[in-house]
């Protein structure tokens, strides 16, 4: 057979597959003929790499359940079952623990982007709020999932955390635990959510996310509009490329070297130090011993910090949620004239660093001993700096001096 | 090209990270300590050692000790055959696929030292090598306490010194502050051979934690390769497609 006909026959195959359903046409729109900035830079890798570990726990997800025992007896053996005696049990699970570290690595300087290049700023609100969602998604998916090893820590984390619900209303923490304390059925429940109910809202919610930003198109990091300049004739934007192949190809680059770190982690360095795996989480739960310190895991630990800086339980508990949910506001808090720091003036680049640097102590804050001297006042002072970025914002983003950005984007 | 020198800086300072981390994981410290911890001086890997600790382990901790998530057959690994785990580390009825469990009840357990003694299968990863090491080495009279024994890095243990033959008697000395242990009655061992006997413990407990360490950085080394191949094929490609991208 010639090639000519093979490929009138791959033709016919499509066609009859498009008369049926939009194949060729959602390829198009989503990837060979989605037109994406040209200039996009380091940060823009963080968007791929999120689906590409929401894929990794989908599918390491599959087969740590096929061994896993929701069951308050036999969940930490069943853990070490699979670290032992399941063929490369342990390569799935520590795939599974890294990415849930990684996600978060990688979401964080996903958002960090956002904020750095006005990604929130109209006309993306809506991308924002489904990025939020996702992100609340993901807390919601990583807490219950760090329950599941029914080690000292998974057990006191969410005990310390559920309690958090007692200060505000003790009938809706019952409600949550399904008993006085974390038990079975609190473990069984937890399960249900991880491997079924979060992860279907989780990926629905990425494909909001994903037809949002196609809708809009994408920002960059001259915060310019690509749309407002496009060819006379074939109506594509002047600075805009193909996503596919100029993004998958250069995506492909940023996934080789991510694995590459992904893969340091899981071979060399599963416990990452302690802030992936925690050493008291290989002791087996037990309701009777509480651990002398009782910390989340990193990912958690600026909005703990935060939590703790506030002497008052209920407002601590409030000021936690409200750190969180501030973000959803960002479209219509920030006032300034251009979205990309590149042009802001040194109002806005003050309080972004700032904002940062607060939020990295605070992260570390959350890792350390209550008692010793200096993490309540730190954590304060942070604290501080955290809300001001957003409550201030529409004061300094309005006197801010910024410069007149470009009209095309830059290379 | 300016962009892809920050990705290989960030790779790099990534993988420094990872590195200093690694170094760090052995050390989980969590009971307060008298002294400071002692470094262990194990050899990971070293089959002979594995296998003289894996010796120690059957005589002297699993009378109360369980490894309930270590099959028996697996100590293949360290290069002993089912004849030989029979022969010498099997003493009742198991057969070479089961799990190391123990006769003692958890009952009797608590009864009797206060806590039932926990399963050691992945302690080397709560504790860490070195504090394994000196909690081994740690055991002092002490009269005020029920067993007679207390132990420098677990204070007020439940745990009697099981290996008091072998090492002999320590006191603690000194003022508050400057304390140290003194050996007063010598055991079974010199010191030097007692320093080995626990250091080849310590080793087959860190390899009972996590028996497919081997194999996952033997791994880790092609995946690290295969990525850095990867990095250049797809930057190569790239670069191609890229040319008229201006």
């Amino acid at each position: 057979m010639s090639t000519e006909t093979e490929n009138t026959k791959l033709a016919q195959v499509t066609q009859w597959i498009d008369a049926r359903f939009p194949m060729s046409s959602l390829w198009r729109d989503h990837i060979s003929e989605y037109y994406a900035p040209k200039n996009f830079n380091f940060w823009y890798y963080f968007g791929s790499l999120a689906m590409l570990v929401l894929v990794i726990q989908l599918v390491t997800g599959i087969f740590l359940t096929m061994n896993y025992k929701p069951d308050a007896r036999y969940a930490f053996a069943s853990v070490e079952y699979i670290m032992r005696d399941v063929n490369y049990g342990w390569l799935i699970r520590y795939m599974h623990s890294t990415g849930a570290s990684m996600f978060f690595v990688v979401v964080y300087l996903h958002m960090c982007r956002g904020l750095m290049y006005g990604s929130y700023r109209k006309p993306r609100e809506l991308v924002w709020i489904v990025g939020m969602a996702i992100y609340l998604c993901l807390m919601g998916e990583a807490f219950m999932g760090y329950l599941l090893p029914w080690g000292q820590m998974s057990y006191w984390g969410a005990q310390v955390i559920i309690s958090l619900f007692d200060a505000i209303s003790p009938p809706l923490a019952l409600w949550i635990r399904g008993d006085f304390v974390v038990s079975d059925a609190t473990l069984n429940r937890f399960f249900a959510f991880h491997v079924i109910a979060l992860p279907l809202v989780l990926v629905g919610l990425v494909l909001v996310h994903i037809i949002a930003l196609h809708e809009v198109g994408s920002n960059n990091p001259d915060g310019v509009e690509i749309k407002k300049h496009k060819d006379p004739v074939t109506h594509k934007p002047l600075d805009g490329i193909n996503f596919h192949p100029y993004y998958t190809l250069k995506d492909l680059v940023g996934v080789s070297v991510f694995l590459g770190i992904f893969s340091a982690v899981v071979f060399f360095a599963p416990e990452m130090g302690g802030y992936f795996l925690e050493a008291n989480n290989f002791i087996p739960a037990d309701p009777m011993k509480t651990p002398p310190h009782i910390a989340p895991v990193w990912y958690f630990t600026p909005f703990y910090a935060i939590l703790r800086a506030i002497p008052q339980k209920q407002l601590g508990v409030i000021a936690m949620g409200a750190a969180v949910m501030i973000f959803l506001a960002l479209p219509w808090l920030d006032r300034g004239l251009v979205k990309s720091i590149r042009y802001r003036g040194n109002l806005y680049k003050t309080a972004f660093g700032l904002f940062i640097t607060a939020f990295l102590i605070l992260g570390y804050m959350g890792t350390q001993d209550p008692n010793l001297w200096y993490v309540n006042p730190t954590s304060q002072i942070c604290t501080v700096i955290y809300f001001s970025f957003f409550l201030l914002m529409p004061i300094y983003t309005r006197l801010d001096k910024s410069r007149q950005a470009p009209d095309r984007v830059t290379s | 090209m300016k962009q892809h020198s920050r990705l290989i800086k960030l790779l790099v300072s990534f993988a420094a990270l990872t590195a200093l981390s690694a170094g760090l994981a052995g050390q989980p410290v969590l009971a307060h300590e008298e002294l400071a911890l002692e470094h262990a001086p194990i050899v990971e890997g070293d089959k002979a050692s594995l296998q003289r600790g894996a010796r120690a382990f059957a005589n002297y901790c699993q009378n109360c000790h369980s490894a309930q998530y270590l099959r028996y057959s697996r100590l293949t690994d360290i290069g002993l055959s089912e004849e030989e785990i029979k022969a010498n580390l099997m003493f009742s009825s198991e057969k070479i696929g089961d799990t190391m469990t123990v006769a003692l009840e958890k009952a009797d357990a608590k009864a009797w030292f206060g806590n039932p003694p926990p399963d050691l299968s992945v302690e080397a990863r709560v504790r860490g090598p070195d504090w394994l090491y000196s909690y081994l080495r740690g055991f002092y009279k002490d009269s005020s306490r029920p067993t007679g024994w207390n132990n420098t890095v677990y204070h007020n243990v439940g745990m009697p010194h099981v290996l008091y033959e072998l090492q002999g008697v320590q006191e603690m000395v000194g003022e508050e502050g400057a304390k140290s242990l003194k050996l007063v009655h010598s055991g079974k061992l010199s010191e030097a051979e007692y320093s080995q006997f626990t250091a080849d413990l310590v080793n087959y407990l860190v390899w009972m934690a996590e028996p497919a360490k081997a194999t996952r950085i033997q791994i880790g080394v092609l995946a690290i390769f295969f990525c850095v191949l990867a990095f250049f094929v797809t930057l190569a490609l790239k670069k191609e497609f890229w040319k008229d991208i201006h």
